[in-house]
């Protein structure tokens, strides 16, 4: 007995090199969250070191505050991830079956039905009603394979982003074909919410999936869904990118060109799993500065510095210990405003969510709206 | 005379470094047997005087006509050995050495298995030794000069001992005057020593010795040659002013149209000067350069009715026409000093330096501080109706230092102090300021450095144990994120200037020197020393030394250190007045060497030429081993097309029978 304990603790701390540690505190100095919840990431990865105090950590409820942003490992001096060690609690909690109720109903719809939101795989695909989409069966030959994300088939707040994107790729000729209703997440959260196994099963299920298509690219609309596949699929064949990416080629190339002047002014901000996570901060400012008339404004804290919007890390479907002070999507909605902003430009579903929501407990409405970059540039399509 | 060599075998139990792990009581039993083995021992410590004496002893009594060593890596104590062979009568050549430490008892745990690979080792040895052939060291003059690249602290202090010593000297410095880094510091630390007043007096020794030849505003172009007898040239750029007629009265740079409007890299910048200049009052030698970037007569060859400078000029000693000046010279050896660089902070974007004025660096707040410096030695951030007296002050360590994610991982052991120092510095001036460093772990190790630690946190400076992620703005205020880990407690700071221990890094130039002098580097990317302990000022380039932070990050008392070892070192080179060459070199054989320059290509010393050479009558070309540039590394013996070149002592007849043993013995 004792001897699994020790081999547990040593994979433990030799799968997050815990001893690798000096205590130095910028992972949870960077943490966004520290400052208006109980988590504290270093006094994690310090009292990780110790077998006999695993499991109480991992029932404490501060592991759950985790956004999942990765400041903490972008700033870790000596190439740890805390972020990494906190969702390896989660995961413990997961193995022993305790789960809180919302997260189970969340995982077993992304085993069931394909996605986190407890919806029929049926209607995955209602979002399209009315457009011309092209949908390509396995095998088939295709330069830009699609990939929607769960959250933008399913919620109507946001699945303009998905529908604007194929208005955009109808006129700009661009060869792509959608997956459709056979689609599934890509578990993302639910490796973040602690289910590794689902995790792992899902990322069999896709690779086979995704690399049944002859696609040459796999453009994703959700930068959770893009940096996922980036990163934690080994063996996907396709070049994964983030939609931006496509937008500013279609644009170079002039293939796309957007119309109208725009009276805004926009102020992005940096989603985490496509800023911090994974170097893209250049791609969306660089469409929407194409935007006619369109004054582009800048976050204080904004690209490396950028502030979680606390929209990750399964804070969709759970609560950690956040208590005290202004949640960080109304603490960014108001900096917005102080700037002078009348949209609040973001490119991921989640941020769209919790931004929105902030905005309207502020109430803004009045002043500023919250909008993907594809849901804002709409109207601009020529 | 008897031609059958008699072999002495000596295997060491180097304490239990190698008597732990392998039987060498069985290992010299097993050596006892080999051909031509006449005796075989094992000792505690061969290369102890009773070992050494136990090997002389036999060579005199045995008639041992070859011996070999069972013990550590050559690097180690081959030398040691030779020695005791030669003190013995015999040619230290005809030493071989088996390592069976590093190679064998350090590496392995099994005793029985460790134990049969050393007996290999020695069997192998054995089987090379009865074939080695005697050889004889060669000796070069040495050149009675020396070179030194880099005019800081670490050149002007091994210039001076030279010189003191009665050798020439060169000193080559990139700027238009020595001094440094050391130069632009306020004050030292822990003594709190006025920086200049203790340089600025070796500055100028070194401009007025007459054994000093210094070049300024001059860079090295090339150095070939060898140990002894380099061949060096110096580009000496054009500094439109006639260094002969140059007063140094200032006169010009008054009149200069772009007086003020230029960044003063001697300031960080944060002062200006025009386009003729001198970096700063007490610059040595005390001479005005035009800066060819900026001048207006020399980037539009027109400067208003006519250049003021000219005017101005009571000696007639600016030149327009002047022209860079090439300069060659020989010396015996060479010293780099050539520095360092600081961190550039905006590699860390997190903390915003180049974005908001009030984050700075250590340096920059130097040259605030300073008398000297730009703002007459009064702390102001900014200028006009934005200056800003900072009364909340952070300091951040460890930026660039300590941190893989900057691909920097070591400490710049300067940045500590130097922020005590400062902080300090900053609480003398402004007592009102509430001065914090936020630190990871205080490394105060040199002598008087806990000493001023302890004074200066009884001063008021707080140090907070955390080291901050993240700096934004916050209305005024920087708001500096991070956590009290001592406390257990994230907190949001808000201050009026953030000072940046930026950490010390290789100059971005450091190729330039590499290039020309084959010098190796280490992970860290500075200049890589011969051995970390015992020969920290050599390099692999005999007669090539290193002084200060060329070698790696160091303080003031360090460096000057360091600069004397090197002058000592190169001192031993110039006072014998003559070098020993390689013995183990490569020699051609020129009735088979078809010329084909292979080798030529290969040689990483440039030590191989080719020449024409009469071949029975025939003209051709062969190739030539330099014997004093030949390091004896092999590569042209192993790389050679047609078998010609043999490397002595490793030659094909000695080491492929000491290589068929191993595969013989089971």
């Amino acid at each position: 007995m004792n001897t699994d304990a020790n081999t547990v603790i040593e994979s433990f701390i030799q799968k997050y090199d815990l001893l690798g540690c000096i205590q130095c505190g910028r992972c949870t100095g960077g943490c966004p969250v520290t400052i208006r919840t109980g988590l504290n990431p270093r006094r994690i990865v310090y009292d990780s070191r110790d077998e006999e105090m695993l499991e109480e950590l991992s029932n404490l409820t501060e592991i759950w505050d985790c956004t999942t942003c990765n400041t903490c490992a972008v700033r870790c001096p000596k190439g740890l991830k805390p972020v990494d060690v906190l969702v390896g609690l989660r995961n413990m909690l997961v193995e022993e079956g305790v789960i809180q109720p919302t997260v189970r109903d969340a995982l077993e719809s992304i085993f069931r039905e394909g996605n986190p939101w407890d919806k029929p795989r049926a209607t995955r695909c209602d979002w399209m009603e009315g457009l011309d989409v092209r949908i390509v069966e396995p095998g088939e030959e295709v330069e830009n394979l699609i990939f929607v994300c769960c959250t933008i088939a399913y919620d109507p707040k946001v699945q303009v982003i998905a529908q604007n994107f194929v208005k955009l790729l109808n006129k700009a000729g661009v060869d792509y074909g959608f997956i459709g209703e056979d689609e599934s997440c890509c578990a993302s959260e639910a490796h973040n919410m602690g289910e590794e196994g689902l995790f792992e099963m899902m990322i069999e299920d896709n690779t086979e999936l995704l690399n049944s298509y002859a696609a040459k690219r796999l453009v994703t609309l959700s930068p959770h869904c893009y940096s996922t596949f980036k990163n934690q699929y080994p063996d996907l064949k396709a070049e994964v990118i983030h939609y931006s990416h496509l937008l500013k080629e279609l644009l170079e190339e002039k293939k796309i060109a957007f119309g109208k002047e725009c009276s805004d002014k926009v102020i992005y901000h940096d989603p985490c799993y496509l800023g911090k996570q994974n170097d893209v901060y250049d791609e969306p400012r660089y469409v929407l500065k194409q935007i006619k008339g369109a004054e582009i404004l800048e976050f204080e804290r904004s690209r490396e510095r950028s502030l979680c919007c606390e929209g990750g890390g399964g804070k969709m479907w759970v609560e950690g210990t956040e208590t005290k002070e202004e949640r960080l999507a109304e603490t960014r909605v108001k900096d917005a405003r102080e700037q002078g902003a009348t949209v609040l430009a973001v490119a991921c579903p989640f941020c769209v969510l919790t931004l929105d929501d902030a905005l309207k407990a502020k109430g803004f409405e009045e002043e500023m709206r919250v909008a993907d970059v594809l849901e804002f540039l709409g109207p601009f399509i020529e | 005379m008897n031609n059958k060599p008699r072999i002495g075998v000596y295997v060491c139990h180097c304490g239990a470094n190698i008597a732990k792990t392998v039987d060498v009581e069985a290992v010299s039993e097993f050596a006892s047997h080999l051909p031509y083995v006449k005796v075989a021992r094992n000792y505690a410590y061969m290369c102890s005087d009773p070992g050494q004496l136990l090997i002389r002893e036999d060579i005199k009594n045995e008639g041992l006509t070859r011996v070999v060593v069972a013990s550590c890596s050559p690097r180690m104590h081959e030398l040691t050995f030779r020695k005791t062979l030669a003190a013995a009568g015999l040619n230290p050549y005809y030493l071989e050495m088996a390592n069976i430490r590093e190679h064998c008892s350090w590496v392995h745990t099994d005793r029985d298995e460790a134990t049969a690979k050393a007996k290999r080792l020695v069997y192998s040895a054995v089987a090379k030794a009865r074939l080695l052939e005697p050889l004889t060291e060669k000796e070069v003059e040495v050149e009675p000069s020396a070179l030194i690249v880099g005019g800081g602290i670490a050149g002007i202090q091994a210039a001076l001992d030279i010189a003191a010593a009665g050798f020439k000297v060169y000193m080559v410095e990139k700027t238009t005057s020595v001094g440094g880094k050391m130069s632009q510091l306020d004050k030292t630390f822990p003594t709190l020593d006025c920086s200049a007043c203790i340089l600025t007096p070796k500055m100028v020794d070194v401009a007025s010795h007459p054994n000093i030849e210094l070049m300024t505003y001059s860079k090295v172009e090339d150095i070939s040659g060898y140990v002894g007898n380099f061949d060096v040239k110096v580009r000496k750029k054009a500094r439109y002013v006639d260094m002969d007629k140059c007063t140094g009265c200032g006169a010009c740079a008054e009149e200069c149209r772009l007086r003020g409007t230029i960044p003063n890299d001697y300031d960080m910048g944060l002062g200006k000067r025009g386009a003729i200049y001198l970096p700063f009052p007490q610059a040595v030698p005390a001479k005005y350069t035009i800066d060819p970037d900026r001048c207006l007569m020399l980037t539009r060859g027109k400067c208003g009715k006519g250049p003021k400078c000219v005017e101005a000029c009571a000696v007639g000693a600016v030149n327009f026409e002047q022209e860079d000046e090439i300069v060659e010279f020989k010396v015996g050896t060479v010293i780099i000093a050539t520095g360092y660089e600081i961190f550039d902070a905006s590699k860390k974007p997190e903390y915003g330096y180049g974005q908001y004025p009030n984050v700075i660096n250590g340096l920059e707040l130097e040259r605030l501080v300073a008398a000297s410096g730009p703002t007459g030695g009064e702390i102001v951030i900014g200028k006009g109706d934005k200056a800003m007296v900072p009364k909340e002050v952070a300091f951040i360590s460890c930026v660039g230092s300590r941190d893989d994610s900057v691909d920097k991982p070591y400490c710049s052991r300067v940045c500590c102090m130097y922020s005590a120092k400062l902080a300090h510095l900053i609480l003398e001036k402004l007592p009102e300021a509430n001065v914090r460093i936020y630190y990871m772990d205080v490394r105060a190790f040199g002598k008087g450095y806990e000493e001023f630690y302890d004074r200066v946190r009884r001063e008021g400076v707080h140090y907070i144990r955390g080291n901050p992620s993240e700096i934004f703005k916050r209305g005024d205020k920087l708001v500096v994120k991070a956590e009290d880990t001592l406390a257990g407690r994230p907190l949001e700071d808000e201050v009026d200037l953030v000072v940046l221990a930026v950490g010390l890094e290789p100059r971005q130039d450091a190729r330039e020197i590499i290039d020309i002098l084959k010098l190796s580097q280490s992970a860290d990317g500075f200049y890589m020393e011969a051995h970390p302990k015992l020969a920290p000022v050599d390099t692999a380039t005999d007669g090539v030394y290193l002084a200060g932070c060329a070698q790696g990050p160091k303080d003031i008392p360090d460096t000057v250190a360091q600069a004397k070892g090197a002058a000592a070192s190169a001192l031993i080179l110039l006072s014998s007045g003559q070098v020993k060459v390689q013995a183990q070199i490569s020699i051609v054989d020129e009735s088979t060497c078809r010329g084909c320059g292979f080798c030529v290509e290969i040689c990483p010393y440039g030590a191989i030429e080719l020449v024409e050479i009469n071949r029975m009558g025939n003209m051709a070309q062969v190739a030539r081993v330099n014997e004093a540039l030949c390091k004896g590394c092999g590569a042209c013996a192993a790389g050679c097309l047609s078998g010609s070149i043999q490397q002595r002592s490793f030659k094909d007849q000695q080491i492929l029978p000491q290589i068929a043993v191993l595969g013989a013995m089971k």
